[in-house]
């Protein structure tokens, strides 16, 4: 892992009108990370990751990836940032009147100059990655809903992106698919040199992947730490952090995890 | 235990005790819930503690509950000490849980008086804002227009023919219902007034100048306004909630040009199309009254119609279908994309749609009746 920043986030205010979601929020993620945004419910995680890949504007603040300012790029030069991200919604975010193949198609088509049966290869290739080979032409309605999850990764995975956004992974899968999507996104980081960026509150998920993170407080509506979320846990100075990660045990109780 | 059914409060004072509040009976949520006026106007006497006795307590539940909930507070209120040692210990550590948290200020929604000025004020803004939101998505609808005529804009060609489908032969068998219909009732309001001077043949005039200057638009309107245009704003408000609509702009594809250009296409070809059928459908209708009724020859009645209607009628009605297709699509893409995070949210989208294209249709059809007649069409 290199310490090259990746993202950074400078003094960023989100907003919705004239109420105040978070303030000052400052820091780095750096190539390769597994980044986890975590925080309890309703401390606006999800807007930040929306914040991150520009479907909500700052309310004041910066958001750069590598040397280069997102907030303040031109549209044509954002959308080429944008190309380079993969983001998996909370709910796969599947478009329902197309199939697997098709959803995996799209931005291949959009963005290369593949031919059709190529861009289906490509397709079959990111639906085996993901362990759902075989179900190319299915609707997204046919399959269940750690299916859609994997399928919807596949369809973040399609062009490669140099970042992945993971928007709360774990969420409505059982225990044994969400370890296993874990480990895939291990395995992405590893296989793929992506960065990741991952908004979570599994605590067992946290600790497995995490490298750098950041926690939202919601009582202070600003950020409470950054850092190794594992180092955080027993060193972190402020104690609503400590707390978050030992699951609202008291210092010296349940220092147990994983 | 006492086996009495109903629940019973009773109360008593001594000087020592402080307030004793007797409870018992059955404490059942079918009952009715006691009023704590009694146990306030008790309270307010400042007693020195309040305790409970429930000695003939029967089965209880949340209705019980509520009551001691109501009454300690009261007491809070008042700095009296309570003794709850005389609850059974469920009531007890239910009581606790429920008080464990202090309630989250601003948290609570109450009924807010706002006077007259300020309901008005309100409405206004909120006018004011929905009115730039639409010429706002009008202005991007025109923008993604034009990237289609430069042939930059960036649709699937399948999507557009299966809208073209839906938005056509999908409707033809509603729209030969209607129009069949509206040219029938057409042709039987004017026989009774035309046969009074054994003017009936002009029957076929009235249904055929009424049809394509006119009602074959607005019906055609109408009805793709209640069938296509509620359908867009469900799909396009559906996919906002599963987030396949951020999903698309994170694509860097603008939703507006994958989603409401080829819907507004589709309609803007289709419902001219669907006019002319609707033109032809109603003279049909009044054909058959014309007819069945007044026993005209099929022939004579052609020969009427073809002689009443313009070619100019037909293209005005022709031009008013496409404006009409137009103004159903901005509105449910429009109600679809400002669609909230919620089931019920699509819903209200969906109605809002409908209402919009309508009250949309009927505007545009009164200015077109003005501007027509003033240049004599």
């Amino acid at each position: 892992m290199t310490s090259d920043p990746h993202i950074t986030v400078r003094d960023l205010t989100m907003a919705y009108g004239s109420f105040v979601l978070m303030r000052d929020l400052s820091f780095t993620v750096a190539r390769g990370d597994i980044f986890v945004i975590m925080g309890g419910s309703g401390c606006g995680k999800s807007t930040l990751l929306r914040h991150l890949i520009g479907l909500n504007e700052p309310a004041k603040g910066e958001i750069l990836y590598g040397a280069e300012s997102f907030t303040k790029a031109e549209p044509e030069r954002r959308q080429r940032l944008l190309q380079g991200f993969g983001v998996l919604y909370q709910s796969g975010a599947l478009w329902s009147s197309m199939t697997l193949a098709e959803n995996i198609g799209l931005p291949l088509g959009e963005y290369t100059a593949l031919s059709p049966s190529e861009i289906r290869e490509i397709a079959s290739l990111k639906l085996a990655l993901v362990g759902l080979k075989g179900f190319e032409d299915f609707y997204p309605s046919q399959i269940s809903g750690g299916m859609q999850k994997r399928a919807g990764l596949a369809r973040a995975m399609a062009l490669d992106p140099d970042i992945l956004f993971f928007d709360e992974p774990s969420a409505g899968l059982d225990p044994i698919s969400s370890r296993l999507l874990d480990e895939l996104i291990l395995e992405l980081r590893a296989s793929l040199g992506a960065t990741i960026v991952v908004v979570t509150h599994e605590l067992a998920s946290i600790f497995t992947i995490a490298t750098n993170s950041v926690y939202l407080d919601v009582e202070t509506r600003t950020m409470g730490a950054t850092g190794d979320p594992k180092w955080l846990r027993d060193h972190a100075e402020n104690p609503q952090v400590r707390r978050f990660l030992r699951r609202g045990a008291e210092e010296g109780e349940g220092e147990d995890h994983g | 235990m006492s086996g009495s059914e109903r629940n019973e409060v009773t109360f008593s004072t001594t000087p020592e005790e402080g307030l004793v509040v007797r409870i018992a009976g059955d404490w059942r949520l079918s009952g009715h819930l006691p009023t704590t006026a009694e146990a306030d106007r008790h309270v307010a006497a400042h007693p020195r503690r309040v305790a409970f006795d429930t000695s003939a307590l029967g089965p209880w539940d949340s209705s019980l509950l509520t009551f001691l909930g109501k009454v300690t507070a009261s007491c809070a209120e008042q700095q009296i000490e309570v003794d709850r040692s005389g609850l059974p210990t469920g009531v007890q550590r239910l009581l606790a849980l429920a008080e464990a948290v202090p309630e989250r200020k601003g948290a609570r929604v109450g009924e807010v008086d706002e006077s007259a000025l300020e309901r008005i004020g309100r409405a206004t803004l909120s006018t004011t804002q929905s009115l730039g939101e639409f010429v706002g998505f009008i202005g991007s609808a025109a923008i993604a227009t034009a990237r289609l005529l430069v042939g930059r804009a960036r649709y699937r060609r399948s999507d557009l023919w299966v809208l073209i489908q839906q938005a056509g032969a999908e409707a033809l068998p509603i729209v030969t219902l209607i129009s069949f219909l509206v040219g029938l009732i057409l042709a039987f309001v004017g026989a009774i007034q035309l046969q009074q001077f054994g003017a009936s043949i002009y029957v076929a005039n009235l249904v055929g100048i009424a049809m394509v200057r006119d009602m074959g638009a607005m019906m055609t309107g109408i009805v793709m306004a209640g069938r296509t245009g509620a359908s867009y704003a469900a799909q396009l408000g559906s996919m906002k909630v599963t987030q396949e609509t951020d999903a698309l702009a994170t694509m860097g594809i603008s939703p507006m040009e994958f989603l409401v250009l080829p819907r507004m296409v589709a309609l803007f070809l289709m419902m001219p199309l669907l006019c002319l059928y609707s033109d032809f459908v109603g003279m049909l209708g009044g054909a058959a009254v014309g007819t069945g009724l007044l026993h005209l020859q099929p022939i004579t009645y052609y020969q009427q119609t073809a002689a009443a209607v313009k070619l100019g009628a037909v293209a005005g009605g022709v031009f008013k279908a496409s404006v009409y297709g137009v103004l159903i699509a901005l509105s449910g893409c429009l109600r679809g994309m400002q669609c909230g995070n919620s089931s019920s949210a699509v819903g209200e989208a969906t109605t809002s749609a409908v209402v919009t294209s309508i009250v949309l249709i009927i505007s545009a059809c009164g200015l077109f009746a003005v501007v027509f007649y003033l240049l004599g069409i």
